[in-house]
């Protein structure tokens, strides 16, 4: 037993170590990052790298400083310390550049339900200003990846949570960026609906090495393969490979390394 | 707190080229979000009719009344005597486009459209042209708007020269544009503003009462010179004027300047807003 986790822990360590090898950009970086509403600090020197092709996990209750964070990296708000590069183009310098490499889904729906799931999808890259002919293919290709073609016509509030989240992120990937941030995507949906989305995320890391940043304050949507950012009360307390995380807090399982991690901050605020 | 060089991460190998947006890029854009005001003036059509109710309650009950207490001098753009409701269906045009633009600027933000706005403000495009292009697409709703009441008003006998009605299209583009700059400068500043009717008495009400729609400004210079003032800087007297006298194939340049430098100065300001690093969502942190 002790030694399948050590060799699992060695697998994934060498795995990870590879893939970082061949990706010299990664997909986003962000170094010593501040931020605060007012006096209130919400993100403290943050720092954490995603790859292209890496299932990450940025993992912290709510209120740990993840929606600013999202905020900060799709420059809705411009950050004041630090740096955001996204495939190397840093946000503030080069946001055009910069978003056009991102997808993203947030954590409050943005569908506008009374347009159909098509012409949902058409405004948005209609503003990534895909060509018309361009735009007529990309929709086709990623409404059948959520598997929600037979529903293009229907009108966004007529789906279920579950499928206006896979609406969501057909619409983030329509302009095919290398980058997908996701906040929160599972809050409220079934365990099927979960499920789904958590596969075909996965999905699109492994077959289009797609960089993917997935907020989340669920201990159990941490899979073997995802690499683990905890964040809490705005800070960076631990980033790597499951076995990583696992080896560091000496723990057996994610929940005991997180509940250890938080608490030791508790300890030393 | 100090900004990291930018060096520092944009110079590793195998970064992005720099992206350069095409003039296609943004006439797209401008397509994209016209059309999803179209789609969405098209599912709110209720909306549309009773906008429509207002500027004619006032046409045909309040000028029915008011017609007898106010004589109008014979004033440009108009050459003979005309009767109260002709004065003031000009006034009533831009008071839909007042309504509309505060209407479409506050629910831009503070309704379930924040989340459209996050949609659209994580675009590419510089967020100048995204507020730029919104404005536009509301107003061509507020245009329709205001043609319809024009037609509707031709049984009140306000009936303009045919091509007046084409010469009023520009003014009514420039006059809802700047009346929509206004509502996004208000929605990007003052946070009391949330509910609509805290707009309708703040802002709505003293500018439609202490503007010419209702009145001409001679008449409010002889009951009271302070108010004259106050009409005469009010920008929103300056595009009914300047709907008035395009109505009747004239420009009034005072009017035109007036609305051109204020639709400058409001929508400078809101971008400045909605700028990230200086606006007013970064400091209340909208997003939590």
């Amino acid at each position: 037993m002790g030694s399948a986790l050590e060799q699992d822990r060695q697998a994934g360590v060498a795995a990870h170590a590879s893939r970082r090898d061949a990706a010299a950009t990664p997909a986003l970086r962000i170094a010593r990052l501040s931020h605060s509403y007012g006096a209130r600090p919400a993100l403290r020197d943050v720092a954490l790298t995603v790859y292209p092709g890496d299932f990450t996990i940025l993992l912290g209750l709510n209120g740990a400083g993840k929606s600013t964070l999202f905020s900060l990296v799709t420059r809705l708000y411009a950050h004041r310390s630090g740096s955001i590069a996204i495939f190397g183009a840093a946000i503030d310098a080069d946001p055009a550049t910069a978003l056009s490499r991102i997808g993203v889904v947030f954590q409050q729906s943005t569908l506008d339900l009374d347009l159909t799931v098509e012409q949902n999808l058409r405004y948005h890259a209609a503003l990534h200003g895909l060509p018309r002919r361009l735009t007529a293919m990309r929709i086709a290709v990623e409404i059948e990846r959520v598997d929600l073609a037979k529903r293009r016509h229907d009108k966004a509030r007529q789906l279920s949570g579950g499928q206006r989240r896979r609406v969501e992120i057909a619409r983030a990937l329509l302009h095919d960026p290398k980058l997908l941030l996701l906040d929160e995507p599972t809050v409220g949906l079934d365990v099927e609906g979960r499920q789904f989305l958590l596969d075909h995320v996965r999905g699109l890391c492994r077959n289009d090495g797609i960089g993917v940043l997935w907020a989340t304050h669920l201990i159990d949507e941490v899979g073997a393969d995802s690499r683990v950012i905890i964040l809490h009360q705005g800070k960076v307390m631990a980033e790597g490979s499951v076995p990583e995380i696992l080896a560091a807090t000496g723990s057996t399982t994610m929940r005991e390394a997180f509940d250890a991690m938080t608490r030791r901050s508790e300890r030393k605020p | 707190m100090t900004t990291v060089p930018i060096d520092e991460t944009a110079t590793v190998a195998g970064a992005v080229p720099k992206l350069r947006l095409a003039p296609r890029h943004y006439a797209r854009a401008l397509e994209g979000i016209v059309w999803r005001e179209w789609l969405r003036f098209l599912g709110q059509r209720g909306r549309f009719f009773s906008a429509l109710v207002r500027p004619l309650v006032w046409l045909g009950i309040f000028a029915a009344g008011f017609r007898f207490t106010l004589g109008v001098s014979i004033i440009p753009p108009y050459e003979t005597y005309i009767p109260y409701e002709v004065y003031v269906a000009p006034g009533l045009a831009a008071m839909i486009q007042l309504f509309n633009g505060m209407q479409s600027s506050l629910s831009m933000v503070y309704d379930r459209e924040m989340g459209s706005m996050r949609v659209l403000l994580t675009s590419p495009l510089p967020r100048w042209y995204l507020l730029a292009a919104k404005l536009l697409a509301g107003v061509v709703v507020s245009v329709l708007q205001v043609y319809a009441f024009l037609a509707i008003s031709l049984l009140w006998e306000v009936e303009p020269p045919l091509w007046g009605y084409l010469a009023v299209l520009p003014a009514l583009i420039l006059s809802g544009m700047m009346l929509g700059a206004l509502g996004l400068l208000l929605s990007s500043t003052i946070r009391q503003l949330e509910n609509f009717a805290g707009v309708m008495n703040f802002v709505i009400f003293p500018m439609f009462f202490a503007s010419s729609a209702l009145y001409p400004l001679w008449r409010v210079q002889e009951a009271n010179l302070w108010l004259w003032y106050i009409c005469e800087i009010n920008p929103f007297t300056h595009a009914a004027e300047l709907i008035r006298f395009a109505l009747y194939s004239q420009v009034s340049w005072i009017a035109l300047a007036v609305v051109v430098c204020c639709l400058v100065l409001f929508m400078t300001l809101a971008v400045l807003g909605y700028d990230p690093a200086r606006g007013m969502i970064a400091r209340r942190g909208g997003a939590e």
